[in-house]
């Protein structure tokens, strides 16, 4: 590879000037900001500050509440990614199949993503809604009580559905352009051979997607983590009995609602450990190792 | 930067000098949808009575929200001069003392004529101090009534003229109901938190907190497990189980009027304000009102309801100009006139005597029933320690925990007295945390 090689010192740096500024602003500025705010305890107006060093980290270790939800976003994030992952998975093998109208399936398939997640939960929130919805309706007919109000369980499955529903159309593109990057000959060979599609399945085609399969599992990890704050907003805001409540809609919750700015910026910067880590297993991990 | 700096400042200046002539007035609200176009016109109304003022109305959401906008702003020095707050964050507005300008103050140092007692104690006792001094103008007040279904209740074989009065009628008027099959469910409620435990304490002249309900300190301490509370939740539990009473949801409780509308239960609790609501969505029956029901073996019950609602807050660091102008702003708000033109459009409590005495002058009650139940409960009695209302820290927190124990114990994770201590011991937490960050 040729390496380019600036004779002015200052030209590459004029040059990174724009991007630099905007990581700085939006993203290490708000961040230090963060790290800073996660030492003090404040009053809302800012008016009284004092330096408490750990203790609103000790508090978080400390509070059941925040322990709850760290399991519950581990038990969300896994069964977001895992829904989303095989429905996705299973309807681009289904395409993938498909000879002739598969161009059409995949463009329909694509349109959820278009939607806001806003709008998303809101359209799940009726869907669901125990009182008005038309699924809980249904499901009364057959003898089956759902109110996601008072049944922790039954709002942590219609959050996951609401989330996972949003990115299955993400997914399914990256598995279909994977699917396709396979050579047909290996799977004829296989067939030739006498392996059945199940068989031809699992050791021919997964092994051979596993660089898109890792991939999509970070997005949808972080995805889940990050990106479903809309979907919780507008379902469940939490509840009930804060078995939905997600570390990103706790943050804003103790920190906007509650007006406890310490602790919501003690929680900010685990967060951000999170993220940091899952960006090392991506970069170092999945993208290097993982053979094509 | 710098001549950009230069050339902002200079179009600040000048902007400044064309408005002059006039004092602009920013508040910053909560009113949305037709609501906000009342206020925007009442506004106007001020705006067009004199030449020195001009306020300046921004819609700026939800009640959280636009609190916490005002919050970033004091934060950042662009702070609004009024703000409208809900009444949970009432502890966090007083406890900010550099940042807020006590009302009765600001009358004071205006020269505008005050008199606190011109005001319903009831409404002005949940934003006084220990002194009785007024911190902030109650603006949009209201306070939970009972709205029963007439056409079921006349299915069910009742006198539709005869709300239930007491928990015990509750009980047995809706198991008739269910029984005749003219509703699948007794009643619902918005509110839990605000109706079924605060309003329930004050109504029974219980407390739910120390230091007269957390008015007399930072240092107070939830008692909301007493022996009456505990009795009501039991109830509430049992009555669920029973299907007699079904839960609306947390906060507010969405899910509890479209029970109502649909006919599904026949009664519903839920706040004064929303009087126009139910009668724009009962379309196929007729409604009737009522006072809260009471446990008669309570004593002292019914004593009154509390307020729930907003205030306008006054924050510091403004010019002497725009705080003479929020005092007269004020003064036209508190009028009769103004107050009997927003509580008859909105459904909120109109804040003074006099504008309730102009509501009778004019017929409003006698032409809107219903319209009255709410002013009625809330000068039931004269508030006693227990009914003038509530201030504690992080409130808004604790009311979630209210919910969040409550679903423990319809969930059956709980008994009604677990789930009481769970909210005296995790609000106290949140109460003792609020004290520290405002020591």
């Amino acid at each position: 590879m040729k390496r380019t090689i600036f004779s002015n010192q200052l030209l590459p740096w004029l040059l990174l000037a724009p991007q630099l500024a905007i990581t700085f602003i939006f993203f290490l500025w708000p961040a230090g900001q963060a790290i800073w705010q996660s030492f003090l305890r404040e009053d809302a107006f800012g008016i009284k500050t004092s330096f408490v060093g750990l203790a609103n980290f000790r508090a978080l270790v400390d509070s059941p509440e925040y322990m709850n939800s760290l399991q519950v976003t581990a038990v969300f994030a896994v069964s977001v990614t895992l829904l989303s992952m095989g429905v996705s998975l299973l309807m681009a093998v289904s395409v993938d199949r498909m000879l002739r109208s598969s161009r059409i399936y995949t463009t329909l398939l694509v349109w959820p993503y278009a939607v806001a997640p806003a709008v998303a939960g809101i359209l799940w929130w009726f869907i669901f809604n125990p009182t008005i919805g038309v699924l809980p309706y249904a499901l009364d007919l057959i003898g089956y009580d759902w109110n996601h109000i008072q049944n922790p369980n039954q709002a942590m499955g219609l959050v996951v559905i609401a989330s996972a529903w949003k990115q299955i159309s993400y997914n399914f593109l990256f598995f279909v352009a994977g699917l396709q990057a396979i050579p047909a000959s290996l799977r004829e060979a296989a067939a030739i051979d006498g392996a059945g599609p199940i068989r031809r399945f699992f050791d021919i085609t997964f092994p051979l997607l596993s660089p898109t399969t890792f991939f999509l599992l970070v997005v949808n990890i972080v995805y889940a983590m990050f990106d479903t704050f809309g979907v919780i907003d507008a379902t469940t805001e939490g509840g009930p009995a804060q078995a939905t409540n997600i570390m990103v809609y706790k943050v804003y919750f103790d920190g906007f609602v509650g007006q406890n700015i310490g602790s919501s910026a003690a929680q900010s910067v685990v967060l951000m450990l999170l993220v940091i880590a899952l960006t090392v297993v991506q970069f170092r991990w999945v993208e290097k190792k993982v053979e094509y | 930067m710098n001549r950009l700096i230069t050339a902002s400042a200079v179009a600040l200046v000048a902007s400044l000098s064309a408005a002059h002539a006039k004092t602009d007035i920013q508040w910053w609200h909560a009113m949305g949808g037709e609501l906000g176009a009342k206020l925007e016109e009442i506004v106007k109304g001020f705006n067009d009575s004199q030449d020195d003022y001009n306020v300046i109305p921004s819609y700026k959401g939800t009640y959280p929200e636009t609190m916490t906008a005002a919050i970033a702003a004091f934060r950042a020095k662009e702070q609004p001069a009024i703000v409208q707050v809900f009444e949970v964050g009432t502890g966090t507005m007083m406890a900010a003392e550099g940042a807020i300008v006590p009302v009765y103050q600001l009358m004071q140092d205006n020269d505008v004529q005050f008199d606190q007692n011109a005001f319903l104690p009831a409404v002005v006792g949940y934003y006084t101090d220990t002194d009785g001094n007024m911190l902030s103008m109650p603006f949009n007040s209201s306070t939970p009534i009972l709205y029963y279904n007439k056409d079921v209740f006349e299915k069910a074989g009742l006198d539709p003229e005869q709300p239930p009065k007491t928990w015990g009628e509750m009980e047995e008027f809706s198991k008739k109901i269910m029984e005749s099959g003219a509703a699948s469910c007794g009643f619902t409620t918005g509110w839990i938190s605000w109706i079924q435990t605060e309003n329930f304490s004050a109504w029974h002249n219980q407390p739910i907190g120390t230091n007269q309900n957390g008015f007399g300190g930072l240092d107070s301490e939830l008692t909301v497990n007493g022996p009456a509370q505990v009795q009501h939740w039991t109830t509430l539990k049992k009555w669920a189980d029973e299907g007699i009473f079904k839960y609306g949801g947390p906060v507010g409780g969405d899910n509890a009027p479209p029970m109502f509308y649909s006919q599904e239960c026949a009664m519903i609790m839920n706040s004064s304000a929303s009087r126009a609501g139910v009668m724009a969505n009962a379309q196929d029956f007729e409604v009737g009102f009522g006072m809260l029901p009471y446990y008669d073996d309570i004593e002292g019950a019914p004593q009154n309801s509390i307020i729930g609602g907003a205030t306008l807050w006054v924050l510091s660091g403004k010019s002497d100009e725009e705080y003479a102008g929020t005092a007269k702003f004020f003064e036209y708000l508190s009028s009769p006139e103004v107050q009997a033109d927003w509580h008859q459009f909105s459904g909120y409590l109109p804040i003074t005597q006099a504008a309730y005495d102009l509501g009778k002058e004019q017929n409003y009650y006698s032409e809107n029933p219903g319209a009255e139940v709410g002013l009625q409960q809330i000068t039931l009695n004269a508030p006693t320690e227990n009914s003038k209302g509530l201030r504690f820290g992080n409130y808004v927190q604790i009311r979630g925990i209210i919910d969040e124990e409550f679903e423990q114990l319809l969930s059956g994770a709980k008994d009604a007295q677990g789930a009481l201590d769970g909210v005296v011991e995790r609000g106290n937490k949140l109460i003792q945390e609020f004290a520290a960050q405002n020591q």
